[in-house]
């Protein structure tokens, strides 16, 4: 029989804010966490401005043990480790020092690359013939596991502890493989999110790919322009987000709180065929996704009231609108936001991070503005009516979020959340 | 450099890694790094690496091999500080 999943906790370090009341906070009122990198400067970057958190070695010392901190260097993994960690919490779970691990207690916690600069430390030993001076911490930092490893180690999980990778969507493909098992009875619990690491070493290839931003190195704060007719390329990102998946009946009979409900969704791929390519969706893709997700959840597209979208703040995000406005074939278009103009794309953490800011729109009644979009985009203009891209953050009740995220691969995923 | 000199760096060395803190208080060259201090086998490749930067010596792999205890450790010690 299906069980119904519930969200009972959650988790967020986000380029703006760290913690969930931070957060909720600074995307009401549309806080950037965009800023200057000297070091981008410095290394000669067209696109000199990022999102990165901004975790104090204080905050790191709550969650990492002296001896963990030894030679730390990766820092997907700090982001990884506070999100789940808060997550966890946050459910009201404990930390057990038991001999026997939760088997009912799971983690699906995904990123794109893992612990770069401490692969590049280990690359300069190794190449300098000193290999024996790596330690024994470059293993568990580098593989892509290293962050459910860890997760899974500080919490004592004895379910399926893995980790997936699927570019941009990775977050929100988390959430639904966390949502199966649970919904197939395999777990009661299922801790689920992605983080991603900052740095030259991962933003890179993106800026020598000329996709992100080059003209708004002297103003942060603004170049992050989702659906905006100035939208200039994306501004990278970085940090990690965490939600607590529950069987909905241990839920209840441990009188958790509930933040909503998880209705269920869909993932595909459009094959890099029929107009899709390693870094372009498949638009038919996209519209099949979004309508298995519907299907799937049993809603039909005129319950939706808010669309967070995946709207990176590339010249694309028109096309992204033309493909929800052809799969809800709805006279009445839904309201839809990118929490991008505030924390840039956070790469593999952006779906998680950006499933938190869906669930506390439901949890807290609001829809939050999109922020830097003063210009809207004529060809989303021609497409839905401008008071459904709302600039100020409305106080409003939602009943229904669609979740959307789609990665280089050519690959999707939606999630559909629901008021409890 | 005097036997104690060298088990009290020793005990420093090792100290971040001791999951077992009791086996410290009776720190003694019969001291089990395994088995009295707990000390993860991971873990044990890096306080090698510890007792190299201190001492400026380079630990083989076949010396390591027999570094069960921290009378072993002492004895690899004395021996490399005395050959360089």
């Amino acid at each position: 029989m299906k069980k119904r999943v519930v969200i009972t906790g959650m988790g967020v370090v986000a380029p703006n804010a760290i913690g969930l009341a931070n957060f909720e906070d600074a995307i009401r009122k549309g806080k950037s966490g965009i800023r200057f990198e000297e070091e981008l400067e410095r290394l000669k970057f067209s696109c000199q401005i990022a999102g990165k958190p901004q975790v104090s070695e204080e905050k790191i010392a709550e969650y990492f043990t002296p001896l963990q901190l030894r030679g730390l260097n990766s820092s997907g993994i700090v982001y990884g480790v506070i999100a789940g960690t808060d997550a966890w919490r946050d459910a009201g779970l404990k930390i057990e020092e038991t001999e026997q691990p939760d088997w009912d207690s799971g983690i699906i916690f995904g990123t794109g690359i893992l612990g770069v600069d401490k692969f590049r430390e280990a690359i300069h030993l190794i190449d300098a013939g000193k290999t024996r001076r790596l330690g024994s911490t470059s293993v568990m930092q580098t593989m892509a596991s290293g962050i459910s490893a860890y997760l899974g180690g500080i919490l004592g999980c004895g379910n399926q502890v893995t980790t997936n990778s699927s570019a941009c969507t990775t977050g929100t493909e988390a959430l639904l493989m966390g949502f199966e098992r649970i919904a197939s009875g395999k777990a009661k619990r299922m801790l689920v999110g992605s983080c991603s690491d900052h740095g030259p070493y991962v933003w890179g290839g993106f800026d020598a790919m000329r996709i992100l931003p080059s003209k708004y190195n002297e103003k942060p704060a603004e170049a992050s322009r989702p659906m905006s007719s100035s939208a200039a390329g994306f501004v990278p990102g970085s940090g990690a987000g965490a939600l607590m998946l529950e069987d909905y009946e241990t839920a209840q009979a441990r009188g958790a709180k509930i933040y909503c409900e998880v209705l269920g969704g869909a993932t595909n791929s459009g094959g890099q065929r029929g107009g899709g390519s390693m870094t372009a969706a498949n638009s038919e893709a996209v519209i099949k996704c979004i309508k298995d997700a519907i299907q799937f959840s049993g809603i039909s597209a005129e319950e939706i009231d808010v669309i967070n979208g995946h709207l990176t703040a590339t010249t694309r995000d028109a096309l992204e609108i033309e493909n929800w406005k052809k799969a809800l074939k709805n006279d009445d278009f839904p309201y839809i936001n990118s929490l991008k103009g505030m924390t840039g794309h956070c790469l593999a953490a952006s779906g998680s991070i950006e499933c938190v800011a869906s669930v506390l729109q439901i949890a807290k009644k609001f829809i939050f503005g999109n922020t830097n979009c003063e210009d809207l985009n004529p060809e989303i203009s021609a497409l839905i009516s401008e008071e459904k891209v709302p600039r100020k953050t409305l106080e409003k009740p939602v009943n229904i979020l669609v979740k959307a995220s789609f990665g280089f691969g050519d690959v999707n995923a939606v999630a559909i959340f629901k008021k409890i | 450099m005097k036997e104690k000199e060298i088990l009290d760096s020793l005990k420093k060395i090792v100290s971040p890694y001791v999951q077992r803190k009791e086996g410290l208080e009776n720190f003694n060259e019969k001291t089990d790094f395994i088995k009295d201090l707990e000390v993860n086998s991971a873990n044990l490749v890096d306080v090698i690496l510890d007792v190299e930067d201190e001492f400026d010596i380079e630990i083989d792999n076949d010396s390591m091999s027999g570094m069960l205890t921290v009378g072993d450790a002492k004895n690899i010690i004395e021996r490399k500080l005395a050959s360089a």
